[in-house]
């Protein structure tokens, strides 16, 4: 008996059998439309948590206060003062860090800002004229401060679109010019600190998990001095040239930093250098280890179908044991009834893996739809090896699980078999 | 020509320890061209016989000679071939697939056979039981007389040495009963070799020979002195 002939038999019978079949690829398409969905969503969250990082602009150095503490969480409420504006001025000479093409120190809080009568949240951001170009942003408004007016603590500002648009939008005055009263949370300055409206930015959307439009930005020495009111840095960002002389520049900061900061033996290292990188590598483990253990999940799903298809393949065995009888009778070896009870079982699974792809790649992209209306840089991905994956694991399940009763249509006595009722 | 030589065949169930004789001593010929019916009462060990020469069971002992070749020697593989070949099967309640039509009940055999030209053979065969207006009806849609000559129609589709009839009639109608008893004498008379199974002696007189059985002993083995021919509708068949 040639194989076409049992394919044509076998898809004969199960379309005899419509309302059945149906009901039976229904825990293998659960299975595989959850294994496609949950790849497909693993895939799209990796894209937008490694998005959110690159966004921040890429070649990144942060240079943080304090010793990486490598065992135990940082002490609660215990402020590193070690990191200084004069370290900022050391690593911006370019013989000692020469493949830096931008260095901003940053100073930066939660606060209020007061125009007029309206009095919004944001979060403030005291840095460098180099700002917008290690952040990759530009401007939709008015100017970024320039070096003067940074270096000369001008009292000036910046703000992030969506600040713009609370403040001045139902006036619709133009922001640029007008005096917006600064106020940090953290620190009692009566009244706030008055900045002139000098630019607003082009609308940046999220990052991070923060809003990246309602920040606004001021000098160093504005945010650190007089809207904080402290003198040392919380951070300080590097932009480097080219991805390759990274490492190169890690051991100049270092070297730079030591010095400045009277450091011989490392020990007493108190500052971290952290590469952008590491943490796309650190994020992406985390959110492969997520993927895995959901499709792992899903796995159980597959199997609780093949289950299903065990015990139908089952039920048709019993049903048609007279069909098994005459089918023998007439000349069918053990061999030619196991392989159409285990074709019929994994075309069953095959279909349902088929109509669980067709499904999950539909769910999958409605809900790419759904997150990208919410404002999130999300990507419609499914991938071909999880397509693959899935139709070749569903077929498998119905071998596996096919077997079984394949193995005891094959073994029927004909004799038995045709007497049956 | 000799096609079945059965001597001193026995057959005994087992059931744990318990041995549970069904035929002994069973002896007899039969040539190519004949219609032999095998009569007895039920549990006379007929169905059994039956089953042993249609190479669906086994005997314990004795010689079975099909054409000449001991088959008992043969595995379940060879077995199955030799049915699909040599054997056609036609069962008192007929044994048709559901939710499948005549044609593709007909061509159910050659599918383990060797046989290409499936369709061509199959709509021949039906054509020989005077179904050729049915083919692509579903079995459930037929008569119980048209069922029974599909599963002729099949039977017949392998061209085999030899057609194996269990109670043909047992399910119809003597209308029915009787068309199909005609095909019968039809087949035979175009030299198939037929074995009828029954217990009725109205039916068993439509064969030119019969074999009485009781209690897994041959009573009698003796030619039918007045045959019975069914007289059925001529313009049936064509």
């Amino acid at each position: 008996m040639n194989l076409f002939a049992i394919i044509k038999l076998v898809v004969k019978n199960l379309r005899a059998r419509k309302g059945r079949t149906l009901l039976t690829i229904l825990g293998i398409t659960i299975g595989v439309a959850g294994v496609i969905i949950i790849i497909s969503l693993g895939a799209g969250a990796q894209n937008l948590i490694l998005g959110q990082v690159t966004k921040l602009g890429s070649n990144l150095l942060y240079v943080q206060p304090g010793k990486t503490a490598e065992s135990g969480a940082p002490i609660p409420g215990l402020v590193i003062t070690s990191l200084v504006n004069s370290d900022v001025e050391a690593l911006r000479d370019k013989a000692r860090v020469p493949h830096a093409t931008a260095i901003n120190a940053i100073a930066q809080g939660a606060s209020t800002v007061t125009w007029g009568n309206k009095t919004i949240d944001s979060t403030f951001m005291g840095t460098d004229t180099d700002y917008p170009k290690v952040a990759n942003f530009t401007m939709d408004a008015g100017e970024f401060f320039s070096d003067a007016e940074n270096s000369g603590g001008a009292n000036v500002v910046v703000l992030g679109s969506e600040i713009s648009k609370k403040l001045f939008a139902d006036s619709g005055v133009n922001p640029i010019g007008q005096i917006v009263k600064v106020k940090s949370s953290a620190q009692d300055t009566a009244g706030g600190v008055p900045l002139r409206v000098i630019g607003v930015i082009a609308p940046r959307g999220s990052s991070f998990f923060q809003n990246q439009d309602e920040i606004i930005f001021m000098p160093l020495v504005i945010g650190q001095q007089q809207v904080l009111g402290i003198h040392h840095l919380q951070a300080i960002y590097i932009k480097v040239d080219e991805s390759p002389n990274i490492s190169s520049t890690i051991d100049n900061i270092n070297t730079v930093l030591k010095q400045q900061h009277h450091i011989l033996d490392d020990i007493n290292i108190d500052f971290t250098v952290r590469n952008q990188e590491d943490a796309v590598k650190i994020l992406s483990t985390i959110t492969n280890a997520l993927s895995l253990f959901l499709i792992a999940m899903a796995g159980i799903s597959l199997v609780v179908g093949g289950i299903g298809i065990l015990n139908i393949m089952m039920a048709t065995v019993a049903e048609r044991t007279r069909e098994i009888g005459l089918r023998k009778a007439v000349g069918a070896t053990k061999k030619a009834i196991r392989n159409q009870f285990l074709l019929e079982a994994s075309l069953l699974t095959g279909l349902g893996g088929v109509v669980g792809i067709i499904f999950g790649v539909l769910i999958s992209y409605l809900i790419s739809l759904v997150m990208i209306n919410m404002g999130y840089d999300w990507a419609f991905i499914v991938s071909w090896i999880s397509i693959i994956l899935s139709v070749g694991v569903s077929v498998l399940t119905g071998i596996v699980f096919g077997l079984f009763p394949a193995i005891k249509a094959a073994k029927l006595d004909p004799i038995d078999a045709l007497r049956y009722e | 020509m000799n096609l079945i030589n059965i001597k001193n065949l026995k057959k005994d169930y087992t059931t744990g320890d318990v041995v549970t004789p069904v035929l002994d001593d069973i002896n007899f010929k039969i040539d190519e061209g004949e219609f032999v019916a095998i009569m007895g009462p039920s549990g006379s060990g007929k169905s059994t016989l039956m089953h042993i020469l249609s190479f669906l069971d086994r005997s314990t002992s004795g010689i079975y000679e099909f054409k000449g070749e001991n088959i008992t020697v043969f595995d379940d593989n060879y077995l199955a071939e030799l049915r699909n070949k040599e054997i056609g099967f036609v069962f008192q309640s007929f044994n048709l697939l559901p939710r499948t039509t005549v044609l593709d009940n007909v061509k159910l055999p050659l599918l383990y056979s060797k046989k290409k030209n499936y369709d061509e053979l199959a709509k021949k065969s039906l054509e020989s039981v005077g179904l050729s207006h049915r083919l692509n009806y579903y079995t459930n849609q037929i008569s119980g007389g048209e069922k029974q000559r599909v599963a002729i129609a099949r039977a017949l589709v392998c061209d085999p040495a030899v057609i194996f009839a269990d109670e043909p009639t047992g399910n119809l109608d003597s209308k029915s009963g009787n068309t199909v008893m005609f095909l019968l004498q039809q087949l035979n008379d175009q030299g198939r070799t037929i074995i009828l199974v029954t217990h009725e002696t109205d039916t068993a007189n439509h064969a030119k020979r019969i074999i009485r059985i009781k209690d897994g002993h041959i009573l009698s083995d003796e030619p039918v002195l007045h045959r019975t021919i069914a007289d059925a509708d001529k313009d049936l068949i064509k």
